[in-house]
């Protein structure tokens, strides 16, 4: 541990604390702004839930034949991109790469956000949300539903926890440094630091008590990713039926959450200031994080694809006929060329693993993974065992409506919400550990130069 | 008494003379009211003891559950109407010792498709809302078309059940797979899980919201339907409860539909009442069920397509959709 009271450690927070607790202020114009449009749009959104409360799911685009559809593919997109937060901290983080801690607070602030959602997504998807103490009253252990619901708020409590420890000291060096700032953030900051006087002690418990989250979130995210992917493989459907969902499903979600995880760090660079600590090299680290699970993920896809394209299985093959020739194959083909394989080639440039064009790549990337899940979720149940027949011409291809999409809209929209608000009230860089970090890389920057000159 | 006494006292006083014989006039009078409240209790109590002797023509021998006879006054005997809680307590046990099961005779069907009208009556459904639909089937193209009733399979392994978060659908002893629209959350995994397709949803009100109003819910026929929940075919539960064979199966004017218990080994003919032995039917006729590979070991066996009494004719209303 470095020893927090040496002057160089004080004069570095200082200096990190100051860049940091800048965007801290939630009376300027473009914030004003930005929460108004999203609070205005979400509002007209909550509109249309209304609509759907008063006469039933009738007003989505959903029929026997197709009964699940955006909304499902929605949870499964916000379950999958809740992952990067166990990706960056855990994996990376546990394996001991240093790099990671600028971008780890983001990438929890970004898990809290989706898994949040993620809970409230399954919910405009049910016939009778009324019933939904049911679930705890009446929940049977058996059904994969209920272990979703087990995990998804467990994942959720966890990385709550895993953004809000560290944040501790942090609060605790900044709740003196918020002049201009309203009083009740101040107040705040002095209630969530717990008295913490950055003893020795302080930070021994503290660190343990982020690495055992570090470990029990690992296993919980796989769980989530993994239970959302069987919701879906415990059926005996072509398409579904695949003993590959679980890692498919979680090398999949590795690419949303990063390109999230990329997209929120170019928007913080830019309007937070913050080039200095999310540099071109945290970009380019992330560039090539994007490009492996991209690659893994691609790996997931042929298997997905060209095994039961090789057989031909009856029903396999009519799926598999619609998604390379058929009604989605368009859709598919954007999908799997426009948000996996051209940015694999586009990222094995190095120009392309800058700022820039690493948040127009992410863009892509994010959207297509939308794409995704709705190619997963929906083209499956158009060709059940058994022949649809004797139903409404409508019944037998799915299409959304316009409140169904405006729904859909509100999740994206309160994840939105939420990162704002934890980004714009709380610091969005690990304050403290840069500043220990900062007179770290300063000691190696000498020491490198020391056995240079040898 | 006291009022008479008055009268009489004031009577003396005025005409003294007399006294002696009213005196005597009082006292008869006396004694005959005394005598005519006697007898008025009398009557009364006899009245009573006459209409207590009249009672046990009046009352009804009544058999209670745990199998005593007992008597009730025939004014105090309802008629009985079961609760929510007795609906839901029986519905979800089911009759003892009962295993049911349906054969479908696929050469005797032409697409009448009364059983699919009986049934949608039944339950309430509209005419696109189908417990039971008849399919157009075609293997491959050299095979014939041939139609195909198509109920819910009422598995023994039912993905279905599996499934369900909250215990809405289940499996009752006598074979049967019923859903609660009680508890039913409406979030549609059994129905991602049937490959059967034999689940329906109420994505708006159900057909019939306003007349079924005030209605105590049936868990073994499903009405009244509720929007946001799951229905589908119940093997027609509450008739079995009272006796009788299914909707659909006695709608059938084609024989195509036989009902009855595994446990028995009988399955009886909707159309002729025949009942049969279900091994001979199966074994002579070469009988099958759909998709055994999935593992969910239905309870509805079918019968070939083979000596068709009835020609494939493809229905009016054209194209109805894909062909298996």
């Amino acid at each position: 541990m470095t020893d927090h009271d040496n002057q160089q450690y004080k004069d570095r927070l200082e200096k990190v604390a100051s860049v940091v607790l800048r965007p801290v202020r939630i009376n300027n114009k473009g914030f004003i702004l930005w929460m108004g449009f999203l609070i205005v749009a979400f509002a007209a959104c909550l509109f249309a839930y209304s609509i759907q409360l008063r006469k039933g799911l009738i007003v989505t685009g959903l029929r026997d034949y197709t009964s699940w559809g955006m909304y499902i593919a929605n949870f499964v997109f916000f379950v999958a991109t809740s992952l990067v937060g166990m990706l960056i901290s855990c994996v990376l983080g546990l394996i001991g790469f240093k790099w990671v801690k600028p971008v780890a607070r983001i990438a929890e602030i970004i898990a809290i956000a989706f898994a949040a959602v993620a809970g409230l997504v399954i919910i405009s998807d049910m016939g009778r949300p009324d019933r939904l103490p049911y679930v705890f009253m009446f929940g049977r252990v058996q059904s994969p539903i209920l272990w979703d619901v087990t995990v998804v708020t467990t994942y959720f409590a966890l990385s709550l926890l895993l953004w809000f420890f560290p944040l501790i000291p942090d609060l605790a060096v900044a709740k003196n440094k918020l002049s201009g700032r309203p009083a009740f953030l101040a107040k705040a900051y002095e209630i969530l630091s717990f008295k913490w006087v950055h003893h020795e002690e302080q930070y021994r418990i503290l660190h343990i008590a982020v690495r055992i989250l570090l470990i029990l979130v690992v296993p919980t995210a796989f769980a989530i990713h993994t239970v959302t992917s069987w919701l879906f493989a415990f059926t005996p459907r072509a398409g579904w039926d695949s003993s590959i969902f679980g890692p498919y499903f979680i090398s999949g979600a590795f690419v949303s959450g990063t390109s999230a995880l990329l997209i929120a760090m170019y928007f913080f660079r830019k309007n937070y200031k913050f080039q200095d600590y999310l540099t071109d090299f945290h970009f380019e680290k992330l560039g090539r994080v994007l490009f492996l699970v991209s690659i893994v993920y691609l790996y997931f896809n042929l298997n997905e694809f060209l095994v039961p394209a090789y057989k031909m299985k009856k029903l396999d093959a009519i799926h598999l006929h619609e998604l390379f020739m058929g009604k989605y194959a368009l859709l598919f083909w954007s999908v799997q060329l426009g948000g996996l394989v051209i940015p694999i080639i586009i990222l094995l440039i190095r120009k392309m693993r800058k700022p820039l064009p690493l948040f127009i790549i992410s863009m892509f990337v994010f959207a297509a993974s939308w794409l995704k899940r709705f190619i997963i979720v929906v083209p499956p149940q158009a060709h059940p065992f058994l022949p649809v027949q004797n139903v409404p011409a409508e019944w037998h291809i799915y299409s959304p409506t316009l409140i169904e999409t405006a729904i859909t809209m509100a999740s994206l929209l309160l994840a939105l919400i939420i990162i704002t608000v934890l980004s714009k009230l709380f610091p969005v860089l690990p304050v403290c550990e840069l500043a220990e970090d900062e007179a770290i890389a300063d000691n190696e920057l000498l020491s490198g130069i020391e056995n240079n000159s040898k | 008494m006291s009022e008479e006494k008055k009268t009489k006292k004031s009577e003396s006083s005025e005409i003294e003379r007399i006294l002696e014989s009213s005196r005597r006039e009082f006292l008869k009078k006396a004694g005959l009211s005394g005598a005519a409240i006697i007898t008025g209790a009398a009557a009364i109590y006899a009245g009573f003891r006459h209409e207590k002797g009249k009672r046990p023509e009046n009352v009804i021998k009544v058999l209670t559950p745990d199998n005593r006879l007992v008597e009730i006054p025939a004014d105090q005997v309802k008629d009985y109407k079961p609760g929510l809680k007795v609906f839901q307590t029986r519905g979800r046990a089911g009759l003892k010792g009962k295993k049911w099961v349906m054969l479908i005779d696929l050469s005797k069907c032409r697409n009448a498709r009364k059983c699919v009208t009986a049934c949608q009556a039944a339950h309430h459904l509209r005419p696109y809302e189908y417990h039971m639909n008849t399919l157009i089937m075609q293997e491959s193209v050299n095979m014939p078309a041939y139609y195909m009733p198509k109920p819910c399979h009422h598995c023994d392994n039912p993905p279905c059940v599996s499934v369900c978060p909250v215990d809405a659908t289940f499996k009752r002893q006598d074979g049967i797979v019923l859903i609660d629209n009680e508890r039913c959350i409406g979030c549609r995994f059994c129905m991602a899980a049937c490959p059967y397709s034999a689940r329906i949803f109420h994505w708006q009100d159900p057909q019939n919201t306003e007349e079924d109003k005030g209605e105590i819910y049936n868990i073994e026929l499903n009405v009244p339907q509720k929007r946001g929940t799951i229905s589908k075919c119940l093997f027609s539960a509450d008739r079995l409860r009272d006796g009788m064979l299914p909707y659909c199966v006695s709608a059938c004017p084609n024989g195509v539909y036989y009902f009855g218990d595994e446990n028995e080994d009988a399955v009886t003919n909707g159309t002729t009442k025949e009942t049969v032995s279900l091994k001979e039917l199966l074994k002579k006729n070469g009988g099958y069920q759909l998709l055994t590979e999935l593992g969910t070991k239905p309870r509805v066996y079918y019968l070939p397509p083979k000596n068709r009494l009835f020609e494939f004719e493809e229905p009016d209303s054209g194209t109805q959709g894909e062909k298996s």
